[in-house]
């Protein structure tokens, strides 16, 4: 029988993901206040990446999943980066 | 006679339909990206037009119900039936904020005559249009996705109360969580794209 999925994520973990997860939104929004221009943007998306891989790695419980699950989320993101890296050499090029 | 099942196959093919949707929204991010740096002065006094704070709540907001939906799902591994429909109904609850707050937030630019279609769109800077269409459009459609999410997780509150869902069968609730997790990490980057790089 293949019902594999036997990790159980702790209600503690998951609180303290949450912690962290509050305390980033804090602090983009804080920096993003300054309005430092091309650094606010910088920080934001990374801050942005941060959050986003802490859902993904335990909300959406990828810490725990097999290798070949994990290698294609990362290669979804691959792709997305290279779409954007050829929309923006074409956009400047034109 | 056990009927035949996969929860592994089910979970990867949850994960492809969220590969879909993912490059859905990123294909979005870039069309704003794009127009940002096109009319950089309009995107600029257009965020500002947009409440920070109303979308800081709704921010906390998900992040919160994203936990509650992932506690539901620890919460039936546990085999604690009544605890993960708790959490579960606690994560609808925190959806209809999430809606209430969009359409408090909404109202107040449809007052201004800023709405899709509105005799007022028209006349605006092509720079501004850009930016309320895509304002309304990416904001539109993560709402739809929100109620959509709080279907498919209704669903699952009735299956785990009838009891089709179980302590050793639940990658239906495993599967609309990864839905609803998508929906939060989605706004993760809707939110300072949107409302705070200004």
């Amino acid at each position: 029988m293949a019902n594999n999925t036997t990790h159980t994520t702790e209600y503690k973990v998951l609180a303290k993901v949450l912690l962290v997860l509050m305390f980033l939104t804090f602090l983009t929004i804080s920096v993003t206040s300054f309005h430092l221009g091309a650094f606010s943007v910088t920080v934001a998306l990374l801050i942005a990446g941060v959050k986003g891989f802490l859902v993904l790695t335990y909300f959406m419980h990828l810490k725990y999943e097999s290798t070949l699950l994990r290698i294609l989320v990362a290669m979804i993101f691959v792709l997305y980066a290279v779409i954007i890296l050829i929309t923006f050499i074409d956009y400047a090029f034109r | 006679m056990e009927v035949h099942r996969d929860d592994d196959a089910s979970k990867l093919g949850m994960w492809l339909f969220i590969f879909t949707e993912l490059l859905l929204f990123g294909g979005l991010f870039l069309v704003y990206t794009v127009f940002r740096a096109k009319y950089p002065s309009n995107f600029h006094e257009g965020s500002l037009e947009l409440s920070v704070s109303i979308g800081a709540l709704n921010t906390i907001v998900l992040l919160i119900s994203s936990m509650t939906i992932a506690m539901a799902l620890t919460a039936m591994q546990k085999d604690k039936k009544k605890l993960a429909m708790q959490l579960i109904a606690f994560t609808l609850f925190m959806a209809t904020v999430f809606l209430f707050n969009k359409v408090i937030e909404w109202s107040t630019k449809f007052e201004h005559g800023l709405y899709p279609g509105s005799p007022l769109m028209p006349h605006l800077e092509r720079g501004d249009l850009m930016f309320f269409s895509l304002y309304f459009f990416m904001t539109g459609l993560h709402a739809l996705h929100i109620l959509v999410g709080m279907v498919l997780l209704t669903i699952v509150f009735f299956k785990i109360k009838s009891g089709s869902i179980h302590s050793k069968r639940y990658v239906n609730l495993e599967n609309g969580a990864l839905y609803w997790h998508l929906v939060d990490l989605i706004w993760i980057f809707l939110f300072p794209m949107m409302y705070l790089i200004t």
